[in-house]
């Protein structure tokens, strides 16, 4: 990975000393999820309130202490029991994490969601906003001080695999960085149509000599050398 | 080794493993729910969960085929599928195990009070400005009674007038709000919800509670005295006598939790800014687990005590006393044996 290129990925050192990325989730994201979240709160409020006016005055003190729950611990338990997801952060699939990649426990979760106050300050999420553009890891400000970020989910990919021919030798030694890209190629040849892995392979004909012509199954045995299938 | 011979020897291991990781993703938020079950406690403490007890000799093993399939440069692709895994079970090994009712119980017999007392010197200024405001409109007030209208409207002090009229029924609530449920819900949900903003608004550079401290000795005051000067000493006393030691405690230390965190960005010592708004911010909120609990207990207070109206005010005065002793002594005492966590 090119360190001066703006990326949003983050890389965290495990214990066991190998690096992981995580790819940090950006405001778009966020307000979505955030916006979907509010929806939801919005439906339960409303039936919270039906079942206080069915329910007379025992009812709306039921509502208010629902009220205060949805409002401070909402966003607490399904970050705490549901892997850092709330609703809308599930639908977005992203996931709040403590900054080392760890699952966030009660207390960071507590921090984040009660100084949501001050971020959203001093009108809709004004700071938040700020401080989330002025930091490499989008952390608004209740992230900041609880130590935990926002990522995507990791997604377990289906497991592509390069398509099996008889290997080829290429003409000439590849160096490390052809040797991957070729690979690189041939792992994505199951997302690419035909047309398309035939124009790519095109690119590596410079000149239009008919037998030194590059093809898609040419390059696929290549690949075949490279991985050791014989 | 060429990659198609790692694949070969290792596929086994990895599919295995990621299909335990999904099961155990699940099974694993199951366990959580039934967290009174002493039994299943038990259960999930003396296994890591489902993946049995090979599971962190698998992750290390995991780890190090991540590392090898990057430094013999094997293709993107399954370096993306082992670093997931990797991910995945990292999340799942390092996951902070916690023994909630053990914890509560430490909290509240010993770590709470330690935390209030080590952070005396913000629960002291938080103290000064809120009581100071308090009492210094409470006083002045029945030397210029008019000076109420700097800080109360007088649509508000009218209602105030009517909630603690001695001819009143139900003291301290207007005519026609209902029951002492309705209230008790009313109370957790407008205190508390103050206690946290006061909290967070510290983070502001303590600007925020310095703020919200004031004002609510300003209009605290303002009532209290007005009603003094007008006469209604007898009902609007006994009535807040009682959960006046936990709700007037509660915003004091929502205050002092805000100025640590916001001290913590003005003066952060030897660490950078940032390492020590994280510190602060886990002892801060640490205490306001405390606080939010007083809030409720002072809400309960007021919902079905402080409301009753045929009990002697002799006997709300003492209760109040004895809450204040009580809360000053837990303060004070408790904890002093047990170490700081």
């Amino acid at each position: 990975m090119v360190s001066n290129l703006l990326d949003s990925v983050n890389t965290i050192q495990t214990p066991e000393g190998v690096d992981i990325h995580l790819r940090i989730a950006g405001i778009w994201p966020r307000s979505v999820a955030w916006l979907v979240d509010l929806l939801i709160r919005g439906l339960m409020y409303a039936l919270l309130a039906i079942l206080a006016g069915v329910l007379g005055d025992f009812g709306s003190g039921l509502m208010l202490i629902g009220f205060f729950f949805m409002e401070w611990f909402y966003p607490v338990l399904f970050e705490v029991f549901n892997k850092g997801m709330t609703p809308g952060k599930k639908f977005l699939n992203i996931q709040v994490l403590n900054s080392d990649g760890t699952p966030v426990g009660w207390s960071p979760s507590m921090l984040r969601n009660i100084l949501r106050t001050v971020d959203f300050l001093p009108f809709f999420y004004g700071l938040g906003f700020a401080s989330m553009l002025l930091n490499d890891k989008f952390q608004r400000l209740g992230d900041l001080a609880a130590d935990t970020i926002v990522v995507y989910v990791n997604h377990s990919t289906g497991i592509t695999s390069i398509p099996e021919q008889s290997a080829i030798k290429p003409s000439y030694d590849l160096n490390l960085k052809e040797q991957q890209s070729i690979i690189r190629y041939a792992e994505r040849s199951q997302q690419l149509s035909d047309e398309r892995m035939q124009e790519l392979a095109e690119i590596l004909n410079p000149l239009d000599i008919p037998e030194h012509r590059m093809t898609k199954n040419k390059l696929l045995g290549i690949a075949n050398g490279l991985i050791g299938r014989k | 080794m060429k990659q198609s011979e790692f694949e070969k020897k290792y596929e086994f291991f990895w599919s295995e493993l990621e299909n335990k990781l999904i099961s155990d993703y699940s099974s694993a938020s199951n366990n959580s729910k039934q967290g009174k079950d002493l039994d299943s406690i038990k259960k999930n403490q003396s296994q890591t969960s489902d993946l049995g007890e090979e599971f962190p000799e698998n992750y290390r093993l995991l780890c190090h085929h991540l590392s090898l399939s990057r430094s013999r440069h094997y293709s993107p692709l399954l370096v993306e599928r082992l670093e997931k895994l990797v991910i995945n079970a990292h999340q799942i090994y390092y996951k902070r195990k916690t023994h909630m009712l053990a914890a509560v119980l430490i909290y509240f017999t010993s770590g709470f009070s330690q935390s209030v007392r080590k952070e005396w010197r913000w629960v002291l200024l938080s103290s000064v400005l809120f009581f100071g405001t308090f009492f210094g409109m409470l006083v002045t007030l029945q030397y210029y009674p008019d000076m109420v209208y700097t800080v109360i409207s007088g649509e508000q002090l009218a209602q105030m007038e009517s909630m603690y009229d001695p001819s009143q029924d139900k003291i301290g609530r207007d005519r026609d709000s209902g029951t002492d449920f309705e209230m008790f819900g009313f109370y957790i949900f407008n205190n508390t919800g103050i206690g946290l903003r006061t909290f967070a608004s510290g983070l502001l550079f303590g600007i925020g509670s310095v703020l919200t401290l004031v004002f609510n000795g300003l209009t605290i005051g303002g009532v209290a005295g007005y009603l003094t000067f007008i006469g209604y000493s007898s009902t609007f006393w006994p009535f807040v006598s009682g959960h006046s030691a936990m709700e007037l405690t509660a915003i004091v230390l929502s205050g002092a939790a805000g100025f640590k965190l916001g001290f913590s960005i003005i003066n952060p010592g030897r660490k950078s800014r940032i390492r020590s708004l994280i510190d602060s911010a886990r002892e801060a909120v640490y205490m306001m687990y405390g606080v939010a609990t007083m809030f409720i207990i002072a809400a309960f207070i007021e919902a079905y005590w402080s409301s009753m109206t045929d009990i002697p005010s002799v006997v709300k005065y003492t209760v109040g006393i004895i809450n204040w002793l009580l809360l000053i002594t837990y303060f004070l005492v408790l904890g002093r044996q047990r170490a700081i966590r």
